[in-house]
């Protein structure tokens, strides 16, 4: 009860107080246009509980009402996986959300995989030689500051010219936003062992490889995780930025820079909310990851 | 194919890694020498990079649509100077400035107004959190229907971008005054006010330090990504997108250059200011 008392309830609060924001706010943006059609339409007995209720079912609302993007959310992100059993993959069609989610998060998935192989490569590679920590490590952390989204589209379309289309393009964006923290991190987790344990492996006459494998990595894993959580994070950005240059085809990206250009102002807020909840999903996946591998390490949390 | 090309840049890679590897096994004592050596090796490695870059794309005669060689871009941006001046003055000056001063300050402002309430803050800090995880980054339609397609829409990008870390920044800052410090507060019987101006602030700052240095890197991919959604026809990420469909890939690697210049800048002013402003903390303090 204590918990709930001190944890929930107040987010519980706050998110509340956001959806009731939000409901004032659609009523207000929208209340402009609402008006106009009134007018036109010669309709001077409207009561303050019409204009409520339409405001906040408009077709291409300014700002859509929360049950809108809920029931939209439903209908295209959710519903269609109802339907797989009786009408197979052809229920996932690309009119439906979940469909362009599925695309994002592939390119997401295996850009973060490849990020992440090459960021720990990397970081074992920088840890083993001075020369390549003096002169690499500097450029890794400048390189933090360069907005290499912008570099985005131009990655699309270059390799698109030489025929590599999509799946592989953006998951490369993905690699290159995701391999950074993971390179960071993976450096001070590697050079987390104090002194007094590396000169331990030393009086018991280990190898680098028995040091690495028996000291360095343990102590490491934490530091993974941590910097994975961002890594995933980021790397879903980058597949959604990687989409927005094809010409909006598939994709959250895709989905977004359609709705912009039609006025579909419900689609884009479902979409959305499917990239805040892959996000959340991902982050909370590794984040469960990361308690059953230090438990099992004996790490008391 | 030109092998000599190829044959110099690798010779002067190697070289440089040679030179490197020599240069960091040298044993000083003396600070300027070993100063002077931790400058030199991340410059040759990049100087390496450059010229290694250059022969391989000359000596391979890859494609400029591929990889333009770095001269090629350098004749770009020296070519261009007007362009490329509009355009930082309309994505930087105008979009990632205004939003970044804006949505710093709402940060800051909103952390210091929760914090006066354990209840709200509690509730806002894993919401904050959680926003900070979340691809923000795909308001920016959104934004520009509203406020439309000028500098503006762009702005606010930025402002939603930067909020987040500031105030979850902002609000652990707060809480990182040890309470023998807050004690002590206590017996002086200074007040609210006095207490956050004198000692927690102060014990804040290395934190909102890092929220600033977060959102110098954000508030430039922000307006730039933001401008691929619509804009007036100047401005960095407009520039790179028109550019690209035309296939003119130095012009885009110019404005990278730039982007990469103006960035790296703003963070290492935020980081200057930093240095000066947090002189005892012991991150820089050298003993």
């Amino acid at each position: 009860m204590n918990a709930f008392r001190h944890h929930v309830l107040p987010v519980l609060t706050i998110v509340l107080g956001i959806v009731i924001a939000w409901y004032v706010g659609s009523v207000a943006l929208n209340s402009a246009w609402q008006l106009g059609v009134y007018e036109r339409a010669d309709n001077t007995e409207w009561t303050i509980t019409d204009l409520w209720t339409d405001t906040l079912n408009q077709n291409r609302p300014v700002l859509p009402s929360p049950h809108q993007v809920a029931v939209e959310f439903w209908n295209t992100g959710i519903a269609p996986l109802g339907d797989l059993p009786e009408r197979g993959m052809r229920a996932i069609s690309p009119r439906t959300l979940i469909y362009h989610a599925w695309v994002t998060l592939s390119a997401t998935l295996l850009g973060f995989a490849i990020g992440t192989a090459t960021g720990i490569l990397l970081a074992v590679a920088i840890i083993h030689s001075k020369a390549m920590d003096k002169s690499v490590m500097p450029w890794v952390i400048a390189s933090q500051t360069v907005p290499i989204l912008a570099i985005a589209p131009m990655i699309i379309v270059v390799l698109a010219s030489i025929g590599l289309k999509g799946l592989i393009p953006k998951a490369l964006i993905s690699t290159y936003l995701s391999f950074f923290p993971v390179v960071v991190g993976m450096v001070k987790g590697f050079r987390a062992p104090e002194a007094i344990q590396l000169d331990l492996m030393r009086t018991y006459n280990a190898s680098s490889a028995q040091t690495f494998w028996k000291l360095r990595w343990p102590s490491a894993v934490p530091y993974l995780f941590t910097s994975m959580k961002v890594a995933v994070a980021i790397s879903l950005v980058g597949a959604i930025v990687g989409e927005l240059p094809t010409g909006a085809i598939a994709g959250l990206g895709a989905r977004l820079l359609a709705g912009s250009y039609y006025g579909q102002t419900v689609q884009i807020w479902s979409a959305l909310f499917m990239a805040a909840i892959l996000a959340a999903t991902l982050v909370g996946l590794i984040g469960v990851a990361e308690r059953r591998v230090t438990k099992r390490m004996g790490v008391s949390a | 194919m030109n092998t000599g090309l190829i044959a110099i840049a690798i010779i002067v890679w190697l070289g440089a890694w040679g030179i490197n590897e020599a240069l960091v096994r040298v044993q000083t004592t003396n600070r300027t020498v070993s100063r002077t050596i931790n400058l030199i090796v991340p410059l040759l490695f990049g100087v390496a990079l450059l010229v290694l870059w250059e022969g391989l794309t000359r000596g391979f005669a890859v494609k400029e649509v591929l990889l333009p060689p770095p001269s090629r871009i350098w004749e770009e941006i020296t070519d261009s100077l007007p362009i490329l001046w509009a355009d930082f003055q309309q994505t930087f000056i105008k979009s990632v400035l205004t939003g970044y001063a804006m949505g710093c300050g709402a940060g800051f402002a909103v952390a210091i107004l929760v914090d006066r309430s354990p209840f709200l803050k509690r509730g806002l800090l894993p919401l904050g959190n959680f926003v900070s995880a979340l691809p923000i980054i795909g308001v920016a339609p959104i934004m520009v229907m509203w406020f439309g397609f000028d500098w503006p829409s762009k702005a606010a990008v930025v402002v939603i971008m930067t909020f987040f870390p500031m105030l979850v920044n902002t609000v652990s800052g707060l809480n990182a005054a040890g309470s023998m410090e807050k004690d002590l507060m206590r017996t002086y019987a200074a007040g609210y006010w006095q207490t956050l101006f004198k000692l927690r602030l102060p014990a804040a700052a290395p934190f909102i330090f890092n929220a600033l240095k977060i959102n110098s890197t954000l508030a430039l991919i922000g307006a730039i990504v933001a401008e691929f959604f619509g804009t007036p026809i100047v401005g960095m990420g407009f520039r790179i997108s028109t550019e690209v469909g035309l296939l003119n890939v130095s012009m885009v690697w110019a404005e990278i250059a730039m982007a990469a210049v103006a960035g790296s800048a703003f963070y290492g002013l935020v980081a200057l200011l930093e240095r000066t402003l947090t002189f005892w903390h012991p991150s820089i303090r050298r003993g």
